[in-house]
């Protein structure tokens, strides 16, 4: 009744090209917006920012550089953490080793880091497919582990391997607080996530969806399969560079390779497996499951159980979120194996339905 | 129907999630908040618990003997599992809570206090990271917030090679002597590693490094190595499930155990009763704390709290190595918040001030007497440009069933380290933008 686009013409192409072609859709996305640049810095603490929406923005980030290369490439990667670490090494060593090195252009240099070495651990792709190329990015990991716990120049021979940063500029404008965190985040957040969007929409996502519904077919109509898997892995690591390098300067501060561990990556990869593979909006619930989830059960079981009388102690609270976490993803891959973005879109063909359904 | 009950699942646990993250917390004026970090589960729980359960009882009873200096402490414990991101995931949740009157946080880990230094000097909490941690955080003009009470990793290491000198018959009888360093992968097992290789350049022995990765049940080729090389001493910086696997090994390839020497996160119960006899001989280091179940503090936990069956962990592990590592990390954050009271009065400490406290920390013989800890540590005394307060060890030996103290007190020769803690410290102040403070502003 209320969401339904009936009567919503669109004259031109541009309007109809559109990213939210449902005006309804287009306003809720504003709202969302508006409420994250407005809302969110008004209403949440400093835990709420600094251990929730903080790491959310970054591996919603992440998620989405994953999706792009399993969801809409179909090329499957086991190595988003290494790339990760990439980018936030990279940019740490540009900071220190350039003066006056202005940070937003650190970060998009460590993110063209972690483009070329995705692009070199991506070359495999253009021979083995499936579960042999997710053992060929395995490689990455542990090379790229082993390249930052061993060779001191990237850590500046620093005695415990651990770096840190303090300090941040973005044109004269000083990043300490938890509020100046976060909107940093989403400003990088919001225009990355717009641009993956338009380019899924455009010739090279198409190309990446053609090489992963068929590749033999997709080369057979005239689309270079070394250009197509090559950029999608270029692409991808770029977003996982920048991530990693916003993880590393605007959350941890201070970190050692175990932050982008074999962890990290399943963690990624489970994120986009659940939000929907393929889809935007998926990489944004997935990583809002994996992150928020195991903290909001950690708190909330204690205040359960003060409820039911019982004091609950924080090991069983510990040995309890495993467990129901299990469950839980369980229990949504069996009722909807395409993630939680279908959920979504499923939502919301029968809100354009109600309240007269078949 | 389906998407109705979707939709009522969805909207209860929205409710539940802003309920319980935004959960009142009770604001009471003037107590004493401990927030407590631990991990009980998980490759590291096994040591993770006695320390968690000695830190817990400790602040039970100075709260059933009428608090510090009357005022009522409360903690809250938080599980991290020792993952960097939930650590500080658990004291960002923490540190907020009940009022502001936080008075310390002890990390427990190397990679969480990396991160934590950071945040310190904004949160106004400081960190005790005794016997772990930064080793250049000793140097207080410059880490502020950090105090490596009782010895860092340096100190460690170097009353280790003293050690060893001692049993070759003087430090200069090592030279060409091979030592082996086997070391949990991460910023906890490298810390010693620039020390080591001073005092190699020193003396002339010969450094091996082997790495082990988390969390180290795999050290199958490490100990082939070992098997080959056939090093004088070995060194074990292993952590958790590590070092009872290190132990196995070391057995498998008849490496003589006597000849292996842990550091304090290798050398306690955990580590040795699944290994048994085969880890007879076994030593490790003990900073200033060993199973002393007949010290006065111990006796004085069971009778105040196990008898009434207030005590956290079972009983039998009162006394334990890591207990008591434990109750002596809580002591000196109780004592911290009494020495700022001294100087503000008898009321709840804020951060701010319990920092003060542990800078003008002076525990001497007889107050550590009064307090139950007679013969299990020495006197510590910090200053602004010392924050550790104290280098003292002792090595204890596992004699199949036990552990043992089997040497005298060492003192780290700050000769050797003095002059590290401060080129690696006004390295980091240089990287930092951190102007060391001056003897003035250290009398604030």
């Amino acid at each position: 009744m209320i969401y339904r686009e009936n009567g919503q013409f669109k004259t031109s192409y541009a309007a109809d090209q559109q990213i939210f072609p449902i005006v309804q859709d287009r306003w809720a996305v504003l709202a969302i917006i508006a409420f994250a640049v407005v809302g969110v810095p008004l209403l949440a603490d400093e835990y709420l920012l600094r251990a929730i929406f903080i790491p959310f923005l970054i591996l919603s980030l992440a998620a989405l550089g994953v999706n792009l290369l399993v969801g809409y490439c179909g090329q499957i990667t086991l190595g988003a953490g290494a790339f990760m670490a990439v980018g936030a090494y990279a940019s740490w060593n540009f900071i220190i080793r350039i003066d006056g090195m202005p940070l937003l252009a650190a970060f998009l240099l460590g993110g063209l880091c972690a483009a070329g070495i995705g692009i070199l651990f991506g070359i495999p792709s253009l021979r083995v497919r499936g579960l042999y190329l997710a053992v060929a990015t395995l490689a990455a990991q542990f090379f790229i582990d082993w390249v930052f716990l061993r060779l001191g120049w990237f850590t500046n021979y620093s005695p415990s391997g651990s770096v840190s940063i303090a300090n941040l500029h973005v044109f004269g404008w000083t990043i300490n607080t938890p509020v100046e965190r976060y909107f940093l985040c989403l400003m990088i957040v919001v225009v990355f996530a717009l641009l993956a969007k338009n380019m899924v929409r455009s010739a090279i996502g198409r190309q990446w969806m053609a090489i992963r519904d068929m590749d033999v077919a997709a080369e057979v109509i005239g689309i270079r399969p070394m250009f197509a898997k090559l950029s999608a892995f270029a692409v991808s690591s770029f977003f996982l560079g920048v991530a990693g390098a916003l993880w590393g300067f605007i959350h941890l501060s201070s970190w050692e390779p175990a932050a982008f561990s074999l962890d990290r990556s399943l963690q990624l990869l489970f994120m986009v497996i659940i939000g929907g593979l393929g889809s935007i909006m998926g990489s944004f619930l997935g990583a809002a499951f994996i992150i928020v989830l195991p903290i909001f059960l950690n708190q909330f079981l204690p205040w359960a159980g003060s409820f039911a009388g019982l004091a609950v102690s924080t090991e069983l609270v510990s040995h309890l979120e495993f467990m129901i976490f299990g469950v839980l993803i369980i229990f949504f891959l069996i009722v909807e194996p395409h993630g939680l973005a279908r959920l979504w879109s499923i939502g919301k063909e029968k809100l354009r339905l109600w309240p007269f359904p078949h | 129907m389906k998407t109705r009950k979707f939709v009522i699942a969805a909207s209860m646990v929205v409710m539940g999630l802003s309920a319980a993250l935004t959960a009142p917390t009770v604001v009471a004026q003037d107590q004493q908040y401990f927030p407590v970090l631990s991990y009980r589960t998980g490759a590291y729980g096994p040591n993770g618990t006695p320390w968690a359960n000695g830190y817990i009882d400790y602040l039970k009873l100075v709260g059933a003997k009428g608090g510090i200096n009357g005022v009522p402490l409360v903690h809250e414990e938080c599980e991290m599992g020792y993952a960097t991101d939930r650590g500080v995931e658990c004291y960002e949740r923490l540190k907020g809570r009940h009022g502001p009157y936080a008075a310390v946080v002890q990390p427990l880990s190397t990679g969480i206090t990396f991160a934590l230094t950071e945040k310190a000097p904004v949160d106004k909490i400081p960190l005790i990271t005794a016997g772990y941690g930064r080793s250049e955080s000793q140097d207080g003009t410059v880490f502020a917030w950090n105090f490596p009470l009782l010895g860092t990793y340096w100190v460690a290491a170097d009353i280790l090679v003293q050690h060893v000198g001692g049993k070759e018959g003087g430090l200069d009888k090592l030279k060409g002597k091979k030592i082996a360093l086997v070391y949990h992968d991460s910023p906890y097992g490298k810390e010693p590693i620039a020390l080591l290789q001073e005092r190699a350049k020193m003396h002339g022995f010969e450094l091996s490094l082997l790495p082990v990765a988390h969390p180290g049940v795999e050290q199958t080729a490490t100990w082939r190595q070992i098997r080959r090389d056939q090093p004088d001493y070995v060194f074990l910086w292993g952590w958790g499930v590590m070092n009872g696997a290190a132990l196995r090994e070391a057995q498998a390839v008849a490496y003589p155990r006597d000849k292996m020497y842990g550091v304090w996160w290798a050398g306690a119960e955990p580590d040795v009763v699944d290994v048994g006899e085969g880890a007879k001989g076994y030593n490790a280091l003990a900073l200033q704390h060993g199973a002393e179940a007949n010290s006065a503090v111990a006796q004085d936990v069971l009778a105040t709290l196990h008898a009434k069956g207030q005590g956290t962990g079972p009983r039998e592990e009162v006394g334990q190595v890591l207990y008591m590592r434990g109750l002596i990390s809580a002591m000196l954050g109780v004592e911290g918040v009494k020495r700022a009271q001294e100087r503000w009065g008898n009321k709840a400490m804020t951060g701010e001030q319990v920092r003060w406290g542990l800078e003008n920390l002076d525990l001497t013989q007889g107050k550590l007497d009064a307090l139950g800890f007679a013969g299990v540590m020495r006197p510590v005394r910090t200053s602004c440009t010392d924050h550790m307060g104290a280098g003292f060890a002792r090595i204890h030996t596992w004699n199949g069933s036990k552990w043992e103290f089997t040497s005298d007190w060492y003192e780290a020769d700050m000769n050797v380290i003095r002059p590290m803690v401060m080129t690696a410290s006004r390295a980091y102040a240089q990287a930092q933008n951190i102007t060391p403070r001056t003897p003035e502003q250290c009398k604030e």
